[in-house]
């Protein structure tokens, strides 16, 4: 049943010509469909997301037949709602020297040029546009007393282009989204099945076909047949466990596809961000973020001495380290996102962490609030504040707020060619989900950019190529590949619930995180990630003959849902590993202790590694294939990335 | 310290449910309310129980899926809390806990503390948006927002549609939920051209959903975890009203073209 292949290759379709001119020259070149036509497609879109409910509401408008997925009780809640800060966008409001190429420039060089060029600038691009939308849709975006929208600065950029809605920008763009869609649920162009999970992908003679899902309150499995799939699923960050991500975000649905034959991007790619409130205890479920904007207003700092116990108000200014503004003058507090992680590692390697177990650094008001007044930081960061006092019992006015690096976003994906479709055709990933334009460290404020670029501007004309080029046989659920595809989930299924060993779901997911965060986390060695792939192994193995996943298919079984995702982490595991492994430099978010400049920075080796790495599922057991896809810079010269 | 519950058990929509105790001996201070459900959960799957069913996912208050009445309180005693960002050192030593579902017609009970909510998304396809297909948007500056209108906007806009603030009413009502979507909008000039029809239909569709009238008691408003205030509900009143003289039916003619 799987299609895999050891010819599959890497064709970007990136369009010729300038740089400014591939979208146009793109949009030019790709077939219409007609609208009387369009409402003979039907397109599945699993996730709703901002990239998956942006795409099924414009899909909807345009006029196709979309069946929209969600796990959730409504597609209202997905993890895009909890991003705080912003969301970027080249309008230069603000006369400060912004432009599309800025971004463009800014967003190659934050992500220390891995990612694919044209991309970039065809997302600086569509900026503009998002902002325009989701004005018009009544997102609340803050605003100057004139009436006009107001800006702030974000990490990696030394312009303000961040637009905002409190610290909710998130939940507001996709609540603009999610009316979108219900808006079209309630025309009839969208159907909506929320409560329903993809477990499986169905392929037809090559190309994308179906999904099959499981309904999570009758525990249902059916085939659901389209035209096209795309898939908005989001990205894996829970393979660690602790993470900001939802505690129901997962790799189901993009580590089915791979194993179909879609081809995974730069799995090694993850994002470690340096605000987050520190690990409390062994119960803890999640961890929390607090957004990159409180690093505008905030000076990061620790005591100079190793060890030093005082609090924080007792240790005189002379005696304290800032750090980043020390090292990093031109930036100071706004380095990129890895950048200050890595250095927050350090101090705290030093011995110079703050708080319970020495894993914390200072981020403190102080200055600001004295600078500003209260009031001001307040109306900025209040419900950051309110949320740090909750979830710490301590009130951040007063004390500075104490914070660690958490695994927050993945850069790594399915890997997606310059028209967001995988290696599969007529399977296209978008958002967080494909591996496409944050290189190897995303900028702030830049995935939420993404993924309403993706779902409102990019895909709903790629995939209407698509379909006007494909030539697609009836296919239905009854169709042999699909009733293939639906008993192999039952039988995984059952075979999950019959083994009743010892072990919680849980407690392998815990434990996979530990060995993903220690070994392929803030800092990688080649010994660590063999002894962690070694290991990953053998949980794997005892996953499937010791875990406990209580009670039955045909009901609510939360832990039969989980189950399934930790036996995919306990894979894709394995695969980030291996993706860290083989890419024996250091760039962005991966950090390979071996390559490292002697200030401590990482140092990329363009010779060997200016490429996208993404690996082809070759078999159960095997080892995948690596396949490489060059990356050439014409516009924005690779150098050693300087914030100094 | 230790923390006794008393948790709603109901296998399916259709089943009878009881109340069940269960004793959690070593709660941390520091823990959410949802991961003392987490450590409790492990240890009834370890015993060959069944786990407990509660919806949650964000847990950070934000996506609004989690929420059940705790001691006959929705969402449990914090103020502008909800249950996964409630920690346990508002607790003491020995307290016992009755955790129940949401309780109205329109929001059936699913499993244990899970219920069906999707009568709010209903509610909004019925006219909880602006109606602007992607591509046709003016610039983002061209629409000035007065500040105020805006942050007012914002606060309507919160709302993370959990269903507290119609667990918390006697009448069961979707007033507070409908309302902030209708102010929301209806305070922004981009929300002005569906405003009367959008009161009409979203108030129509509640009353289609089994909700309660409102009937300015407050509780919603009292638990809600983003403090919305009861005031988009007198708001939503009056455009209602102006709505229902207002609001004339299309134009048969057609539009212009």
């Amino acid at each position: 049943m799987t299609e895999t292949n050891s010819s599959m290759k890497l064709e970007s379709r990136v369009p010729a010509g300038p740089i400014e001119k591939k979208w146009d020259n793109c949009r030019f070149e790709m077939k219409l469909v007609n609208p009387a036509n369009k409402r003979k497609y039907s397109v599945i879109v699993v996730g709703t997301g901002l990239a998956g409910g942006a795409a099924a509401a414009t899909l909807g408008e345009l006029g196709y037949n979309v069946h929209c997925f969600c796990h959730h009780d409504s597609p209202r809640r997905a993890h895009s709602i909890a991003a705080q800060g912003g969301i970027n966008a080249a309008k230069n409001y603000c006369n400060d020297g912004d432009s599309v190429y800025r971004l463009f420039y800014d967003t190659v060089k934050g992500g220390d040029f891995r990612a694919r060029e044209a991309n970039v600038y065809r997302l600086a691009q569509i900026s503009v546009n998002i902002i325009d939308q989701c004005v018009a849709q009544g997102v609340p975006f803050a605003r100057e007393y004139g009436g006009t929208l107001a800006n702030r600065s974000f990490g990696g950029a030394q312009v303000s282009r961040t637009f905002y809605a409190r610290g909710q920008t998130g939940q507001q763009l996709l609540l603009g989204a999610y009316q979108a869609l219900e808006r079209q649920i309630d025309a009839g162009s969208v159907t909506m099945y929320p409560r329903r999970e993809m477990l499986d992908l169905i392929i037809v003679n090559g190309a994308a076909r179906g999904v099959v899902t499981r309904d999570m309150t009758t525990g249902a499995v059916d085939a659901t047949i389209a035209d096209a799939v795309v898939l908005g699923t989001g990205g894996y960050g829970n393979v660690f466990y602790l993470s900001t991500n939802a505690r129901n975000s997962n790799a189901t649905a993009i580590w089915r596809a791979y194993k179909h034959g879609a081809a995974f991007g730069n799995p090694c790619f993850t994002q470690i961000h340096p605000t987050c409130i520190p690990v409390s205890g062994d119960y803890q479920s999640k961890l929390t973020l607090m957004s990159e904007s409180l690093r505008n207003d905030g000076r990061i700092w620790v005591p100079l001495k190793k060890g030093d116990s005082r609090p924080p108000a007792q240790i005189p200014e002379a005696e304290r380290d800032y750090y980043l503004e020390r090292r990093y003058p031109s930036f100071g507090n706004l380095v990129p996102r890895d950048v200050a992680s890595r250095a927050a590692k350090q101090a705290c390697d030093e011995g110079r962490g703050v708080g319970p177990g020495g894993y914390g650094v200072y981020l403190d008001f102080a200055a600001s609030i004295h600078r500003l007044g209260a009031h001001t930081i307040k109306e900025r960061y209040g419900n950051l504040f309110e949320m740090y006092d909750r979830i710490t019992g301590e009130d951040p006015y007063s004390v500075p707020m104490r914070i660690y690096p958490a695994v927050h976003y993945t850069m790594g994906g399915l890997w997606v060619d310059y028209r967001l479709m995988s290696t599969v055709p007529g399977l296209f990933v978008i958002g967080e989900a494909n591996f496409s334009d944050h290189g190897a460290n995303r900028l702030g404020a830049s995935a939420l950019m993404q993924g309403l670029a993706d779902g409102y501007f990019v895909l709903p004309y790629t995939i209407g190529d698509y379909l006007a080029n494909a030539k697609l046989e009836k296919a239905s659920p009854d169709h042999a590949g699909a009733k293939q595809v639906l008993a192999k989930v039952d039988t995984v299924t059952r075979k999950m619930l019959a083994i009743k060993g010892k072990r919680t779901v849980d407690s392998f997911h815990k434990a996979l995180g530990k060995l993903m965060w220690e070994y392929c986390g803030m800092a990688r060695n080649e010994k660590g990630l063999q002894f962690a792939i070694g290991k990953i192994a053998e949980l794997r193995e005892e996953f499937w003959k010791n875990v406990n996943v209580s009670g039955g298919n045909e009901e609510i079984n939360q832990a039969l849902e989980r189950g399934g995702r930790v036996a995919d982490f306990l894979e894709l595991g394995e695969l980030m590993c291996r993706d860290a492994l083989e890419r024996r430099e250091s760039c962005g978010g991966h950090f390979r202790e071996e390559w490292q400049t002697p200030e401590g920075e990482a140092q990329r080796d363009d010779e060997k590694f200016s490429h996208a790495a993404a690996w082809a599922f070759q078999g159960e057991g095997k080892t995948p294939g690596r396949l490489v896809e060059p990356l050439e810079f014409e516009y924005v010269h690779p150098s050693q990335r300087s914030y100094k | 310290m230790k923390i006794i519950l008393q948790v709603w058990r109901q296998k399916d929509r259709n089943a009878r449910g009881k109340l069940v105790r269960y004793e959690c001996p070593n709660v941390s201070e520091h823990m959410s309310f949802l991961e003392m459900l987490d450590v409790l959960n492990e240890d009834l799957t370890t015993k060959g129980e069944d786990p407990v069913a509660f919806e949650h996912d964000c847990r950070e208050g934000i996506c609004g899926s989690c929420g059940f009445m705790i001691n006959g309180v929705a969402h449990g005693p914090m103020p502008g809390t909800t249950v996964c960002q409630l920690h346990m050192r508002h607790f003491k030593d020995g307290d016992e806990l009755y955790l129940e579902p949401w309780r109205a017609k329109a929001f059936p009970v699913l499993r244990d503390l899970i219920v069906d909510r999707s009568a709010f998304d209903r509610i909004v396809a019925a006219g909880g948006f602006i109606s602007v297909p992607a591509g046709s948007a003016p610039d983002g500056n061209a629409i000035l927002v007065p500040k105020d209108a805006s942050d007012r906007a914002m606060d309507a806009a919160q709302c993370i549609g959990c269903g507290a603030c119609v667990a918390a009413c006697p009448n069961a009502s979707a007033s507070l939920f409908t309302s902030a979507k209708i102010s929301h909008l209806g305070l922004l000039p981009q929300g002005q051209p569906e405003r009367y029809e959008r009161a009409l239909n979203m108030v129509h569709q509640m009353s289609v959903e089994s909700f309660g009238a409102c009937g300015n008691i407050g509780e919603c408003e009292a638990v809600c975890p983003k403090r919305i205030s009861i005031e988009n509900i007198a708001r939503m009143h009056r455009d209602y009203m102006k709505a229902a003289w207002m609001v004339r039916p299309e134009v048969e003619t057609g539009g212009a073209g």
